[in-house]
């Protein structure tokens, strides 16, 4: 059972491994894995704590209803899946910058935590906006050679390297 | 089709629970809930998100069209437009090089206590996805319908067989995925 506790596994079988469970999606669920749908709906969800049920008749959340679906299922079990494969490997552990980010910005949580809050607002924007995420259209639009995908995927990384390269190669100096 | 259990809804959120599970165990292994090898992919200096991107379309088209041709599955293709793939692919884009996680391995980076993930990433997704539904009524009769081109697959759009696309395509990324471990990338 080494494997379990293994820090790392080959890029490959992981990407083997994220493919059947795109079969299991597909014939179990009738549903392409993706993410950022559950994000759209918990916001909602959100919203309605405050407002009441007058969210549920915004166009967008009469598309896509501002509740608990399989989708937030398969996104709370990303949490767990991930809780207990670090916790397996020893890697589980509270950390509020990632190594990266210190050597190019320093240690201060507060500008990490200010720049991942403005990073995850254009993500969950884009992501709408787009209509899917990395896992939406990167993995499982692509695999059924969607054009929306394909097209929304060359674009993701396409910003991501600009802004990345933008980030650590110039304002990081 | 497995048609009575796609109707069960608790069990098909008992069942999504346990993909996700898996899903979240597999990208934690792979090292992609991690800031450093996200931005370490965006900088073109480790392609591990690259590596397992492709690895897992090449097994998961080959399956999931096998199943189609089987008649056990449907496929699901999003609806495009150049306003909305691009122009939201982009934006999309510029977070995950700001955030260093996307909405799915964000859950993951949580799940192994990294901070900046929960209390940042997650707050911005879900404030993003808000003022996205509020702004939607107007984006929506606006740039999500410049260059509309519905939910069409590469098949669909050349007139082919899926198989005439699916594998070739799926040839050339192994070649693709071989050809970077030769030249060291």
């Amino acid at each position: 059972m080494d494997f379990l506790t293994a820090t790392r596994w080959s890029p490959y079988a992981v990407g083997a491994g994220i493919g059947v469970l795109s079969w299991l999606a597909f014939l179990l669920l009738d549903k392409p894995i993706g993410c950022s749908t559950a994000f759209a709906r918990t916001s909602g969800m959100i919203e309605k704590l405050f407002r009441g049920s007058v969210v549920d008749k915004k166009e967008y959340y009469v598309k896509f209803p501002a509740e608990i679906d399989w989708e937030w299922m398969l996104v709370l079990g990303v949490f767990i899946g991930a809780f207990l494969s670090a916790l397996a490997s020893g890697q589980l552990a509270v950390e509020w910058t990632p190594s990266r980010w210190v050597a190019a910005f320093g240690p201060t949580p507060l500008v990490r935590w200010v720049v991942a809050l403005v990073g995850g607002f254009l993500m969950g924007f884009g992501a709408r906006w787009a209509g899917g995420c990395t896992s939406g259209h990167g993995i499982s639009g692509a695999l059924q050679m969607a054009v929306s995908s394909w097209l929304a995927a060359i674009c993701f990384f396409i910003g991501g390297v600009a802004a990345a390269m933008l980030i650590f190669r110039v304002f990081a100096g | 089709m497995l048609k009575r259990l796609h109707d069960r809804r608790p069990a098909q959120l008992g069942l999504a629970l346990l993909v996700g599970i898996a899903f979240g165990f597999l990208l934690q292994k792979g090292g992609v809930t991690q800031y450093d090898v996200i931005i370490g992919q965006l900088l073109l200096e480790d392609h591990t998100v690259v590596r397992i991107m492709l690895s897992a379309v090449v097994v998961g088209t080959l399956g999931v069209h096998l199943l189609r041709s089987l008649g056990l599955a449907e496929l699901h293709p999003k609806p495009g437009s150049f306003g909305s793939s691009v122009v939201g692919g982009l934006i999309f884009g510029v977070g995950f090089a700001v955030l260093g996680y996307c909405p799915g391995t964000v859950a993951g980076a949580v799940g192994q206590g990294s901070m900046d993930a929960l209390l940042g990433g997650v707050v911005g997704i879900l404030l993003g996805a808000g003022v996205f539904a509020a702004l939607f009524p107007r984006l929506s009769r606006g740039i999500l319908a410049v260059g509309d081109f519905g939910d069409v697959t590469l098949p669909r759009l050349f007139k082919l067989n899926e198989w005439v696309v699916v594998l070739p395509v799926s040839v050339l990324i192994v070649l693709l995925l071989w050809w970077m471990h030769g030249v060291g990338m």
